[in-house]
C-alpha cells in the first residue's frame, strides 16, 4: 500500500522551500535571516488554517484523540465485563451493541482507542528516528558505509516482519502495546531511510552546504543545522504517514492474535468477531464499528497530511 | 549492466541467506520442545498413560523423524541441503505430510489472488490517479474514495465485504477456497466454484492496494504538471494530452519504487485476508500453523515468502531498467 510518499515530490520540495538568497559572508552559514524565518511561520499558519482539508482532516482526528484521552473515564462499562445478554443489537443502553459474551462494544472501542494511538505514535517515533539516522549517515557520508547501509535497508525490506514477530512473540509471553509499537517502529524505517538519503545527496551539493563546510563546521551540526532544517516540512508529513501507517499494521497484528496481550484493541474485537461465527450470525455490530473507527482515523490523518502539503508547498496551493 | 545485476543479486542472496537463517531459528528458538509438543497432542505425557521406557524410545522416533537428534550445526547444514532439494521436514500438524505438499497445495491459491490483485491495482490504480490530477470533479470523487480504501484495515474491510455481500446479499460464498461438494481438479465445474470463491478476497486487496495507488499517483503527476519541463512544454504549444503523457512517465518512476517498499504491507494483508474467508492459501496455512504451533510448516511457508519476495523485488528492479531510460542509458555508459 503506498502510504510512501514518492520520492521526487520530495525533490520537489526542498526546491520549493529552498532559500535562494546567499548568505551572508564570513557568519556562519544561516539558509534565510531569521525575520524572514518567522514570516515564512506565519505563512504557514495563514494557509494552514485556510486549508479546507487540513481543518477536516484536524478536527476529525481531534474528536478521536479526545475520545481516546477521556474514553475509559466516559465508557458506560469495563472492557472485558461481562454486562448484557449476548449478541443484542445497537441501543440506547448499548450504543454498538453486545458481543457474544455480553460485553458491551462501545466501551470496547473506547478503550481500544488509546492503545491504538500509542502504537501509532510509538511506530512512527522509532521509525523516524532509526530512519533518519541511517538516512542522513548514509547520505552524508556516502561511500562504503553508504554502500553497507544500503545492503541492510534492502535486507530489511525483504524480511516478512511476521517472522520477527512470531519469534520475538512467543518468547515474550505477554507483551503490551509499548512492544508493538517500538516492533512496527524498528521493522517499517526503510523506506524513511531511502528518501532521506536520497535528499541528503542533493541537498548536499547545495552552495549553503559548501559554505558551512568552509566555515569549519562539523559534519554533524552540518547535517543537523544545514541540511535537516530544509527537510523539516516533509519529515513532518512524513511523521503523520507513518503514524498512520503504524496503526493499521498493528490492526492486522492484532487480528492475527499477535498484538498486546494485556488489552482490548480494536483489531483483537474484529478477531474475536470472526472467531464466534459473528458473520454467520449477522451480529455485524461486533465488527463494523472498531474498524470503522480506525478507518475514519487514519483516513483524517491521510486528509490532513494532503492538506499540510499544500500548505507546505506553494505549487499545490490554488487549484 | 552486469554491475548493476551482481551488485542486486548479491543483495537479493544476502537477504535470502538472512532471512532463511532467521526462519531456520523459528522451531528451534521456540519455548518448549516441538517433539514434546507433539507427543502431548496425542496425550502421551512422559508422566502417566504410557510405560516410562516407551516414552523416551517415541522421544527418539519422533526426535529423529524431525531431524532433530544431530548437533545444531548439522541441524543448520541439513537445512540448508533440504532447501536446495525441496524439503523442508514434515508438519506436525499434518504428520506425516510433508511441509513441501501443503506448501505446494496452497500457492497456487496465495498467487492467484496477490499476483493480480497487485498488478491490477498498480496499473488500474495509476492510471485513475494521473486522470485525476488536477481535473475538479474526478479529483473530489477519487480522493475521498481512495482516501477510505487505503485507511481500511485489511481485516475489517474483509469482513465487511465477506458480511454484506456474502451473508447478506449471497452473491458469492463466505468462506473457503470452493465449494465443500467438490474435489479440485481441472473441470469447469471446479472452476467456476473456485472463481466465485476467490472473488471477494481479491477484491478486498486490490481495493486497499488501489486506493493507495490513485492517490499516491494523483500527487505525484500535480508535482509533475508544475515542474519547468511541462510549462516549457506548454508554453511550446503542447496539448495538454502530450504533457500530461510526459508526466505520467515521470511520476511513474518512484510508484515502482514504491511497490517495491508495498509488497511486505500487501503480503501481509494477503494473510488477514485469507484467514477471514478462510481461503486455502498460504495465509490460512499460516494461521493454522500458528493456532497448531507447528513450527515446521511455519518455518516452509516463510521461506517461500522470502523466496518470492526476493523474486518480486528482482522483477521489479527488471521492469525499472526498462522503464526508466535513464538507467538504462547510464548503464550502457562505459564504467556503470
Amino acid at each position: 500500500m503506498s502510504l510512501i510518499p514518492a520520492e521526487s515530490s520530495v525533490l520537489e520540495q526542498t526546491e520549493a522551500g529552498a532559500p535562494q538568497a546567499a548568505p551572508v559572508p564570513g557568519g556562519p552559514a544561516v539558509p534565510v535571516t531569521p525575520s524572514r524565518v518567522t514570516g515564512r511561520r506565519w505563512e504557514f499558519l495563514y494557509f494552514a488554517v485556510r486549508n479546507k482539508k487540513l481543518m477536516f482532516g484536524l478536527s476529525v482526528e481531534l474528536v478521536f484523540v479526545l475520545a481516546a484521552i477521556f474514553g475509559p473515564f466516559l465508557a458506560p462499562y469495563g472492557p472485558g465485563k461481562f454486562v448484557a445478554p449476548a449478541h443484542l443489537h445497537p441501543s440506547l443502553q448499548h450504543w454498538f451493541g453486545t458481543t457474544y459474551f455480553g460485553e458491551d462494544v462501545f466501551s470496547q472501542t473506547l478503550y481500544a482507542l488509546r492503545d491504538s494511538y500509542l502504537v501509532g505514535f510509538l511506530g512512527a517515533l522509532f521509525a523516524a528516528t532509526v530512519g533518519l539516522v541511517v538516512g542522513f549517515t548514509a547520505g552524508w557520508r556516502g561511500g562504503l558505509l553508504d554502500d553497507i547501509l544500503q545492503m541492510v535497508t534492502n535486507i530489511i525490506v525483504m524480511i516478512p516482519a511476521l517472522v520477527l514477530l512470531i519469534v520475538i512473540g512467543a518468547y515474550l509471553k505477554t507483551h503490551s502495546a509499548v512492544f508493538e509499537g517500538i516492533f512496527i517502529g524498528l521493522t517499517t524505517w526503510p523506506w524513511v531511510a531511502r528518501a532521506v538519503r536520497a535528499q541528503t545527496f542533493t541537498l548536499k551539493e547545495r552552495d549553503f552546504v559548501d559554505l558551512a563546510r568552509l566555515s569549519g563546521k562539523r559534519g554533524f551540526s552540518i547535517v543537523t543545522k544545514e541540511i535537516a532544517p530544509n527537510m523539516a516540512s516533509y519529515l513532518f508529513l512524513v511523521f503523520i504517514l507513518l503514524f498512520a501507517s503504524s496503526m493499521l499494521i498493528a490492526v492486522s497484528y492484532d487480528f492475527l492474535g499477535l498484538g498486546p496481550t494485556n488489552s482490548v484493541s480494536l483489531g483483537d474485537m474484529m478477531n474475536n468477531a470472526m472467531l464466534w461465527s459473528s458473520l454467520l450470525l449477522h451480529t455485524w455490530w461486533w465488527f463494523i464499528p472498531p474498524g470503522a473507527v480506525m478507518t475514519i482515523m487514519v483516513a483524517a490523518l491521510l486528509i490532513a497530511n494532503v492538506g499540510l502539503d499544500e500548505v507546505f508547498n506553494p505549487k499545490l496551493r490554488d487549484m | 549492466m552486469t554491475r548493476y545485476f551482481a551488485r542486486k543479486f548479491a543483495t537479493y542472496a544476502l537477504a535470502f541467506w538472512f532471512g532463511a537463517t532467521i526462519d531456520w531459528l523459528i522451531p528451534r528458538l521456540m519455548p518448549g520442545d516441538p517433539v514434546q509438543a507433539y507427543l502431548n497432542k496425542f496425550a502421551v505425557g512422559s508422566g502417566g498413560t504410557v510405560a516410562p521406557g516407551t516414552w523416551q524410545k517415541l522421544y527418539a522416533v519422533f526426535s529423529k523423524a524431525f531431524g532433530l537428534n544431530v548437533p545444531l550445526w548439522d541441524q543448520y547444514w541439513h537445512f540448508w541441503d533440504g532447501v536446495l532439494h525441496g524439503n523442508m521436514g514434515v508438519s506436525i500438524y499434518d504428520f506425516p505430510t510433508p511441509v513441501i505438499h501443503l506448501i505446494k497445495d496452497a500457492i497456487p491459491y496465495t498467487l492467484a489472488l496477490l499476483v493480480p490483485a497487485i498488478v491490477l491495482s498498480y496499473i488500474l490504480g495509476n492510471r485513475v490517479g494521473a486522470l485525476a490530477a488536477r481535473r475538479k470533479v474526478l479529483d473530489n470523487t477519487v480522493l475521498p474514495v481512495g482516501y477510505v480504501f487505503q485507511a481500511s484495515p485489511y481485516p475489517w474491510l474483509a469482513l465487511a465485504m465477506a458480511f454484506f455481500l456474502a451473508a447478506v446479499l449471497h452473491w458469492f460464498p463466505v468462506q473457503g477456497g470452493y465449494s465443500e461438494t467438490l474435489v479440485p481438479g481441472a473441470n469447469w465445474t471446479f472452476m467456476w466454484s473456485a472463481a466465485q470463491h476467490w472473488f471477494l478476497p481479491f477484491l478486498t486487496i486490490f481495493l486497499v492496494s488501489f486506493g493507495g495507488w490513485a492517490i499516491g499517483m494523483r500527487n505525484l503527476v500535480i508535482y509533475e504538471l508544475e515542474t519547468d519541463y511541462a510549462r516549457y512544454l506548454r508554453s511550446l504549444g503542447a496539448s495538454e494530452r502530450l504533457v500530461r503523457k510526459y508526466a505520467y512517465r515521470n511520476a511513474v518512476l518512484p510508484q515502482l519504487s514504491g511497490l517495491a517498499l508495498a509488497l511486505g504491507v500487501v503480503i501481509g494483508g494477503n494473510i488477514v485476508t485469507e484467514i477471514v474467508f478462510h481461503y486455502p492459501g498460504l495465509g490460512y496455512l499460516i494461521y493454522e500453523a500458528i493456532t497448531d504451533q507447528d513450527y515446521f510448516l511455519l518455518q516452509g511457508i516463510f521461506l517461500f515468502i522470502i523466496l518470492g519476495v526476493c523474486i518480486a523485488n528482482f522483477v521489479i528492479d527488471i521492469v525499472y531498467v526498462i522503464i526508466d531510460p535513464r538507467v538504462r542509458i547510464s548503464m550502457q555508459g562505459a564504467n556503470a
